[in-house]
């Protein structure tokens, strides 16, 4: 018996090193924003080079900002970028810097599950302040019911979901309500993770999704794609022209265009409330964060292979997913900037 | 070769009577040096858990203090981190779980020890220890797609009506938060209260029962008035180890609970409890407060468990040596 | 029959009957638990289930077969470390040992016992993760180990000392030195509550998932060899059950469907080994 159990452990350890021989496994960690477009990224990476597994974690950007300074992790991700503070931290621990590489755009979207209402609703700014301070509580308030004449709105509570994990979709929308209302800002100010006034907390996009989804009458932000997958009205949000924008590529791409031009050498930006009529108000970039330096030399050169995939044929797979493409001369600065990891 | 001559294992005199030698010939030392080392590294373990909480929360145990206790506000962002919305969450749905699983496991434990036949009562208990074994990722499976659909639609609306005066039973019922939570782990911790009680019943000396009937009392009467009280501590006991379960589930938890910090008098408000923050918040506490805020909650919670675990463990011995007669019956 | 014996007898019938009740509820909810899962989760098994890796998010057609691997690998590695000490462990306590030493090694085996297990992956993190840089099947494997080492300890030992002094007595008259008589009567002796013992410590490791969070993390792919990261069903089940994905809720039944089934085989094998009662072999 204990012979057998020798031989099977041996064999298994055996057939196990010899399976770690070719293969070449990165790991990564970070938002659940992109995760759609990541998974779907390093799978098709994977059928063309078999050899370089990635294997990403969706466990919020905070997850992903800690991780990577640790260490634990090959690369991060984020959709809210690192502040002064997290990149003085990683390069003190590990001596050299962390870059930050945009990925794709994609918006936050507030989505609803109000039962009877089918129409896409339209959001002021002071709406969804309110909503998140716990100001407004039901649905038929006249902030609400004021830009939304015609529909029938119900008397219920609004359950309020939000992100229980520190979250890069979570610092995309507390940033927009900072720029638009002066009393968020104050109150409960930016952030991966804020005191939130009200709410259910729900763990990643997928959580919150599936809270709204469960409950009536639930509210969240959710990244696009996590409605249109699951099927979950979105309503619009006011611009600062004074426009309904419902989040779309074009709204994206066109929040994204003043940023394109004046992109800083770091690439970390912030496309929220962006000036422009058909400019959707809650858009941002995603950036993976990778380290300045690898140690591991057919590590380096995998992740630098996938970068630059993703920024050539891997941004074509982008828009199925309801994600909008890089602007090209922020994808030239990248390729350039990929330089700089050694 | 000399013969050994104990009859005790354990006292160990073997080892006085023959040389050092031999016993090293013959193996036996190097047996109990291995068998020694094996069990000290479980003491080594242990001290290197304590010692790793207690080392990684330092920072914060420094910066706050006993305040750390009664403060509302967890606030990574700026720095402020306090216990209260997870300790009050933790107890609040360990209560509810005791409200609920108390009366029906001693009532069950009660049936399967005094009236049940013991094939029955055997049966039973393999199903109700079968019970137990259920992972608690699958009650939150459970929970979050079955009962808080049922809390939300069917049961908490029903309350609301009825009770909903209370402070209990207000505010909106979103099916997730303290109730769901506590009603969740009533059927995680109800298998400990019925197995440990039915065993402490069942060690009660026939003839308690028997002088009670003798006396003219009828089954319940001997049942509730003789039997259970003097199984009291056990009993008591089987419930402390219910409360120490129920303090440290995790994914049954974090799963119906609603994951936000608050606190309030409603059970149906959402909440947090401090497995459920730990679980969600750990991989990503960036800097070296925030991990180390959530590690002494860790530490708080395992100094919870344990001493409830330890007066369990007393209250049940007990009981069972005040069956055998040799407590003061 | 006077009125006040009607009522107490009333009270009694009552009351008895509503422990009776009592015991049914209890019980009826394990059959409920299993009846929602092979409902649900009997549907959603399907040959995918079994060989497929996880599809792209929003994708159907994915699988757990990574999943199913990386919690075999997880609780070969969990009984690998957690075993031996349990076991040796409790060979010392019970053979060798003085009282004060019994006491302490016992005492420590409870507090690492009533542990919740989130505390267990925090602790398993600092040791095996953190210093190492690595999320790790190993990490994962330790931190599982270390919940089996308590049930391992405590019931091997009971198990031991509840062997008759007779066996021991007469291989002593026989000549045997003292670990002669632990590994070819003591032990073999004990050897079913010792197997029942790693049955239901293995039982109560396979489903847990906190201390996987921060040790194992989650794997896509298969995770090759031993350092790195791994799926495991209840981390996916965690996951998916979360989710909003219709196709993902499915496969969480299915997986919970899966884990329990395991579970609970490997508890009744366990008593039902047990129940035939410890004795000597022959």
């Amino acid at each position: 018996m204990k012979r057998i159990a020798g031989i099977l452990l041996a064999s298994f350890g055996l057939a196990s090193a010899l399976l770690a021989a070719n293969a070449l496994t990165i790991t990564g960690a970070g938002a659940s924003f992109p995760y759609p477009m990541y998974s779907k990224w390093f799978d098709e990476y994977h059928k063309k080079d078999t050899n370089i597994e990635i294997n990403y974690q969706s466990i919020g950007s905070g997850g992903g900002i800690k991780q990577v300074t640790e260490g634990t992790v090959d690369f991060g991700a984020s959709d809210g970028p690192m502040n002064d503070d997290q990149l003085k931290a990683f390069q003190d621990k590990h001596g050299f810097a962390i870059l930050h590489f945009p990925t794709v755009l994609g918006a936050v979207v507030p989505t609803y599950n109000i039962p009877g209402v089918t129409t896409d609703l339209n959001f002021t700014p002071e709406a969804l302040s309110g909503i998140f301070l716990g100001k407004i509580t039901k649905w038929n308030d006249p902030a609400i019911a004021g830009a939304n004449k015609g529909v029938n709105l119900p008397g219920n509570d609004i359950v309020v979901v939000h992100r229980s994990d520190g979250s890069g979709t979570t610092y995309i929308w507390t940033d927009y309500l900072s720029k638009i209302s002066d009393e968020w800002k104050s109150k409960v100010g930016k952030g991966a993770s804020v005191n939130w006034p009200v709410g259910l907390g729900g763990k990643g996009n997928e959580g919150v999704a599936g809270l709204v989804k469960q409950t009536a009458n639930g509210f969240g932000y959710v990244e696009l794609i996590y409605a249109i997958q699951n099927k979950m009205p979105y309503g619009t949000v006011k611009n600062s022209s004074g426009a309904f924008i419902k989040a779309d590529l074009a709204g994206v791409t066109a929040a994204a265009a003043g940023a394109a031009k004046s992109m800083p050498d770091d690439f970390r930006v912030s496309i929220t409330d962006a000036p422009g009529k058909a400019a959707y108000p809650i858009s941002s970039f995603t950036w993976l964060l990778i380290p300045a330096k690898f140690s591991d030399g057919p590590k380096r050169d995998a992740i630098k292979g996938f970068v630059k995939w993703m920024l050539a044929d891997g941004q074509n797979y982008a828009e199925a997913l309801s994600y909008a493409k890089l602007p090209k001369e922020v994808v030239a600065k990248e390729v350039k900037a990929l330089d700089g990891i050694q | 070769m000399s013969t050994s001559s104990t009859t005790l294992p354990s006292a160990d005199p073997l080892v006085g009577s023959r040389s050092f030698l031999s016993r090293l010939r013959e193996g036996d030392e190097i047996v109990r040096l291995i068998t020694f080392l094996f069990a000290a590294s479980v003491v080594l373990i242990t001290l290197l858990l304590v010692f790793e909480l207690w080392q990684g929360s330092v920072l914060a145990r420094h910066k706050f203090g006993f305040a750390f206790f009664a403060t509302r506000v967890w606030d990574p962002n700026a720095g402020e981190f306090g216990a209260l919305p997870f300790i009050f969450g933790t107890l609040v749905t360990s209560i509810v779980a005791l409200l609920i699983a108390v009366p029906l496991g001693i009532g069950a434990a009660i049936f399967l020890a005094e009236l049940a036949p013991a094939r029955v009562s055997d049966t039973l208990e393999f199903f109700i220890d079968l019970l137990a074994a259920v992972p608690s990722v699958i009650y939150g499976l459970l929970g979050f797609l079955f009962v808080v659909p049922l809390m939300r639609d069917y049961i908490q609306p029903r309350l609301k009506d009825s009770l909903g005066f209370l402070p209990f039973f207000k505010g909106p019922a979103y099916g997730i938060g303290f109730l769901t939570a506590g009603l969740v782990l009533a059927i995680m911790v109800i298998p400990y209260i019925i197995s440990v009680s039915r065993e402490v019943l069942l060690s009660v000396p026939r003839d308690q029962r028997e002088a009670a009937l003798a006396l003219g009392s009828t089954r319940w009467e001997s049942t509730w008035k003789v039997v259970v009280p003097f199984a009291r501590a056990g009993i008591m006991g089987s419930i402390f180890l219910a409360l120490a379960r129920a303090l440290g589930e995790t994914m049954a938890v974090t799963m119906v609970i609603g994951n936000t910090p608050a606190i309030s008098a409603s059970l149906f408000s959402p909440g947090y409890s401090i497995a459920a923050v730990i679980a969600n918040e750990f991989s990503e506490a960036t800097g070296d407060l925030y991990p180390q805020a959530l590690i002494e909650l860790g530490l708080v919670l395992f100094l919870l468990t344990f001493i409830l675990n330890g007066l369990a463990r007393i209250m049940i011995l007990a009981t069972s040596q005040r069956g055998s007669g040799m407590g003061n019956a | 029959m006077n009125p006040r014996l009607r009522w107490r007898k009333f009270v009694s019938n009552f009351m008895l009957t509503m422990t009776g009740l009592c015991a049914i509820v209890a019980v009826s909810v394990l059959f409920f638990i299993l009846g929602y899962l092979v409902y649900y989760g009997g549907t959603s098994i399907n040959w995918n289930f079994f060989t497929k890796l996880p599809a792209p998010v929003g994708e159907t057609g994915g699988g757990m077969a990574n999943a199913i691997v990386g919690s075999a690998k997880l609780l070969a590695l969990a009984t690998l470390f957690g075993v031996p000490i349990g076991f040796l462990g409790a060979i010392y306590l019970a053979e060798f040992s003085g009282s004060k030493v019994a006491f302490v090694v016992r005492y420590a085996a409870d507090l690492l016992n009533g542990a919740p297990s989130i505390v267990i992956g925090i602790f398993a993190f600092s040791i095996a993760v953190h210093p190492f840089k690595q999320f790790s099947t190993l990490a994962g494997g330790f931190a599982l180990g270390i919940m089996m080492i308590p049930i391992t300890l405590r019931s091997t030992e009971e198990f031991l000392l509840a062997v008759p002094r007779t066996l021991r007595e007469g291989a002593m008259a026989l000549g045997a030195s003292k670990w002669k008589t632990i590994a070819t009567v003591i032990v073999p002796a004990a050897y079913r509550g010792i197997l029942t013992a790693i049955l239901l410590a293995f039982a109560r490791v396979a489903g847990e998932t906190a201390p996987l969070l921060f040790t194992a993390l989650g794997n896509r792919y298969w995770s090759r060899g031993w350092t790195e990261p791994t799926a495991s069903l209840p981390v996916m089940i965690y996951n998916y059950g979360l989710s909003p994905y219709e196709d993902w809720h499915r496969q969480a039944w299915a997986a919970g469907l899966v884990l329990l089934a395991l579970i609970l085989v490997i508890n009744i094998v366990a008593r039902a080994i047990l129940s035939r009662g410890i004795s000597v072999p022959r």
